[in-house]
């Protein structure tokens, strides 16, 4: 049986202004303006964080280990993510979540968490440039940051299987989830000069498999911190991936993804088409090409386009759905949901781009920019087209291009303003954002998978949470809301 | 005129009119759309970074990860 896909994705987002345009700075303001409004100010306890874990077991020389950069603002919300400044970048980071309707809840309070930070940034600190923050993956200039999705994954199945049927589907989900991107910025496509892209990221990619994210990156990622018990879990860090404006590609993003995980651990790895033969040329090839019929030769004899290799997944995973399957993932009307936008969004693009610019990122730009080129009759090269393409992402909404594109929403602002409050009940970041929010005072650290209490009396006390199902509201609400102080809690959990 | 026929003709004159209206959504639905994208492009005239060449020169991140 398939284990419950809990998930989560991390955003670094791009950012300008702030004291003489130091991003590391700026990165940090935002942190700390956010920490002090809320008066939270819980550090993250980097104990038990590996990042140069080698899934693989055979660091290769290639490979460093990504740093950590503990001096560097922090901070854990009530909604049990954890908001900090990764490299020179603000980073959100969503609680785990247990569906891919409840990540990308949590992914879009994300942003409002950020708009709120520039916010309370820019009122207080008025005589240095405005700090503004954008939710996409590179410069243009050839420097790329990340959107990094996190999937629970069984210990039990082989990395390699993991790599043989997850690969394909990461680099051909572009055709549907890519972000859009004008031109070109490394040197694989001087000869080519794309005019467009379908994702910012893919030009990025140089290996198939992994431990790097920054340099030679990797189509699947080998990083293996489970933050959890590393003898029944795994968390696959998938690091190719575009941050998308569109609330359904984000939602296409996660659910795909993770009901391909969940066949594999059910039906095995030989369902699974064929890996193409030169996977890292096959996800530039796929990026550039706008005709979305463009085969590269796979494995098995066959040539696919991404478009072929989208079609055979979704096939599999609709059959493995209508088979009965598919409850680690969600619920039977949420896969429903799933499979009909993935589905349409495939043949959207392919038969009717301006059905789905409703939907697909890549499709929504496009339009903005070919509009916009020919009501001013433009050259290509313009850097007005440019600018459309880094404004499509602003998070403000007074200037968010992708904002006023028409895209289709799945939550209410509602359940976005809760979420930027309230963590998810099924998860242990129930637990988590419980805890920050009743007894900041008493939490000294915490990180995913521990919490560590201060009662100011003998050492301090951490309480594990190795298992991301528990610490839920089922599990933990009513005890949490009998216990007025820190104290009362660990002793209810029997930790005093 | 045999029924035979007129049973034909009717059908094909239905499926006729039922292309004409088809044609007639189709082309109500692209006029729909194309205001959508002349108001959407009258906004963008409006929010878009005023001197963009600087705006794009100035967008200059560090990579990450």
């Amino acid at each position: 049986m398939a284990i419950a896909k809990v998930l989560g994705i991390e955003t670094e987002y791009g950012i300008t202004g702030g004291p003489d345009g130091d991003p590391i700075t700026a990165s940090s303001i935002l942190v700390n303006a956010f920490a002090r409004n809320g008066e939270i100010n819980v550090n993250w306890d980097f104990g038990d964080e590996s990042p140069a874990n080698d899934a693989r077991h055979m660091p290769l020389l290639t490979s460093v280990a990504p740093m950590i950069e503990s001096h560097l603002a922090n901070t854990v919300l009530t909604n049990g993510a954890r908001f900090y400044v990764d490299h020179a970048h603000p980073e959100y980071s969503s609680p785990e979540c247990r569906t891919p309707l409840s990540g990308l809840l949590y992914d879009r309070a994300g942003e409002d968490v950020l708009l709120h930070a520039v916010r309370l940034a820019n009122a207080s600190s008025l005589d240095s440039p405005p700090i503004t923050v954008y939710k996409n993956n590179s410069d243009g200039k050839g420097n790329s940051y990340g959107t990094h999705e996190n999937y629970l994954v069984k210990r039990e199945i082989p990395f390699p299987e993991i790599v043989r049927a997850i690969a394909p589907h990461l680099l051909s989900r572009q055709v549907i989830l890519g972000a859009g991107k004008v031109g070109y910025e490394t040197e694989y496509f001087d000869d080519l000069s794309p005019r467009f892209q379908l994702a910012q990221r893919s030009e990025f990619f140089e290996e198939l498999v992994g431990l790097e994210t920054t340099l030679k990156r990797p189509i699947v990622n080998t990083r293996d911190e489970p933050h959890g018990d590393p003898e029944r879990f795994r968390r696959l860090h998938v690091i190719i991936g575009d941050a998308n404006m569109s609330e359904v590609a984000t939602f296409v993003k996660l659910g795909s993804t993770a009901l391909l995980l969940a066949v594999l651990e059910d039906r095995g790895v030989e369902v699974f088409p064929a890996m193409p033969k030169t996977p890292v040329r096959a996800v530039r090839a796929f990026g550039t090409d706008l005709t979305l019929r463009q085969g590269q030769e796979s494995v098995d004899g066959r040539s696919r386009s991404a478009w072929d290799y989208q079609d055979e997944l979704w096939t599999l995973a609709h059959r493995y759905v209508a088979g009965g399957d598919g409850a680690a993932v969600a619920t039977e009307a949420e896969l429903q949901l799933l499979l009909t936008q993935w589905r349409e969004m495939l043949d959207g693009v392919r038969d009717n781009p301006e059905s789905v610019a409703d939907r697909v990122d890549w499709v929504a730009k496009l339009r903005l920019l070919n509009g916009f080129q020919n009501r001013h009759g433009l050259q290509e090269d313009d850097p007005r087209l440019r600018a459309i393409d880094i404004q499509y992402h602003d998070i403000r909404p007074d200037k968010s291009l992708a904002r006023r594109a028409g895209l289709r929403t799945l939550l209410t602002p509602e359940a976005i303003g809760e979420a930027f409050h309230k963590p998810p009940t099924d998860t242990r970041a129930y637990f988590r954002g419980r805890c920050i929010d009743k007894y900041p005072k008493e939490i000294v650290a915490a990180n995913w998978d521990s919490i560590i209490f201060d009662l100011g009396i003998d050492p301090l006390h951490r309480v594990p949470m190795m298992d991301p199902l528990k610490g839920t509201a089922e599990l933990l609400g009513d005890l949490l809301d009998n216990a007025a102080t820190a104290e009362e809690l660990l002793r209810a959990l029997g930790t005093l | 005129m045999t029924e035979q026929e007129h049973i034909q003709k009717t059908s094909t004159e239905k499926a006729d009119e039922a292309s004409s209206i088809e044609l007639v959504a189709n082309a109500a639905k692209n006029e729909q759309l194309k205001n959508d994208l002349d108001n959407l492009l009258d906004e963008i005239d409006e929010v878009l970074e005023d001197n963009a060449e600087e705006f794009v020169r100035n967008y200059v991140q560090k990579g990450g990860e």
